[in-house]
């Protein structure tokens, strides 16, 4: 794909900070508002894909590696199966919520009933969020990126 | 009966996507209807769990008229979580069959169904 | 009659039935059986911290099923990136 006119790229350029900020807010506050990790992980899987159109598959895939982003990716699923990993050794079982009452790093419990939002709380929930996050980013950014650049070429070398 | 009127726009996008698979020669279309046969299998597991007068099960903040009794003026959250997990496997599969599209053009130069029938060397 | 028409009527009469079905016997309102859904709701911040319902059944409650959904969506990554792996400038 070739790339788009001056306006477009210019315009993308200053959108693109702000949709990124939103899909990061939706990825973190993911255990007190609705989303989480795979909703807000399209969200800015989404914002990558509009910069790839404003500037032309060829254009990005000189600058970028495909094995590099893959890698993101791997450290995000490997982040998720460590964290479930963690449970095990900790406390007894797989997938066990081994910082809620503690006080290490997300360990308030909320008071019950209709109160407000404390970002302190949620237990192991965050990291979970934040893995699948990062894999659901790269994931969609390079199926795009690959698909993209593979539609653009006149003949393929076999 | 004109309460249930999310069943009754499942049945007509599952048929929708019913009668492009199968009445179709194009293999793109084949492929949208798929699909829309997927989205109307997502709408139905989520109407599956809906209270009437109900709120979202988020403890964040609420009006006061439903702070009163809560599981009871609550959604159902477990419908919504499989829903979650049927996306993403949506687009996991649309993803596959687009790049075996690419695939297939590139070797056969056409994408009608009744030319694409046996393998060519 | 050829094999279109014979789906085709095959397809309507079977959406004639699933339209009487759905208009007349299901409720939309009242699901049937709630005591799974009732007891999550009421112990989801005494047990597990958080203040949504549903992030703690997609990671808490039902974690082997986003252990599954994460694999598969790894595993279609990954065969996109290999189907064209030979395709270079």
């Amino acid at each position: 794909m070739s790339e788009m006119s001056k306006i477009v790229r210019t315009i993308s350029n200053i959108i693109f900070p702000f949709i990124m900020i939103f899909g990061l807010y939706v990825i973190a506050h993911g255990h007190l508002t609705p989303g989480g990790g795979f909703q807000g992980g399209a969200v800015a899987a989404s914002g990558c894909a509009m910069l790839l159109v404003a500037y032309g598959s060829t254009w990005i895939i000189d600058r970028m590696k495909v094995s590099r982003l893959s890698m993101f990716e791997s450290i995000g699923a490997l982040g998720f199966i460590g964290v479930a990993f963690l449970g095990l050794i900790i406390g007894g079982m797989f997938f066990n919520n081994f910082l809620v009452g503690s006080n290490i790093l997300f360990g308030n419990i909320p008071k019950t009933g209709y109160t407000g939002a404390n970002f302190n709380t949620g237990g192991v929930l965050p990291l979970m969020n934040f893995a699948v996050g990062v894999k659901v980013i790269a994931g969609l950014f390079v199926v795009v990126l690959v698909m993209a650049y593979a539609s653009s070429l006149k003949e393929w070398k076999q | 009966m004109i309460y249930n009127i999310p069943f009754i726009a499942v049945i007509a996008m599952i048929f929708v996507g019913l009668y492009a698979v199968l009445f179709k020669r194009n293999l793109v279309k084949m492929v949208i209807g798929i699909t829309i046969i997927e989205s109307g299998v997502n709408l139905f597991l989520i109407t599956l769990g809906y209270r009437e007068g109900g709120v979202a099960p988020i403890f964040t903040s609420a009006p006061s008229d439903v702070a009163g009794n809560a599981p009871s003026t609550m959604v159902l959250p477990v419908p919504q979580a499989l829903t979650l997990t049927s996306i993403v496997i949506g687009v996991a599969v649309l993803a596959l069959m687009l790049s075996l599209i690419m695939h297939i053009y590139r070797h056969y130069g056409t994408l009608d169904v009744r030319k694409i029938r046996r393998l060519k060397e | 009659m050829s094999l279109r028409t014979t789906v085709a009527i095959v397809m309507f009469s079977v959406l004639v039935v699933f339209f009487l079905f759905t208009a007349f016997m299901l409720s939309f309102g009242t699901p049937k059986e709630a005591k799974m859904d009732n007891y999550i709701i009421m112990h989801t911040q005494t047990e597990t911290g958080t203040n949504s319902g549903v992030t703690t059944v997609v990671f808490d409650y039902r974690g082997f099923d986003t252990l599954g959904e994460a694999t598969i969506l790894f595993a279609a990554v990954a065969g996109v990136i290999m189907i064209f792996r030979r395709v270079k400038k």
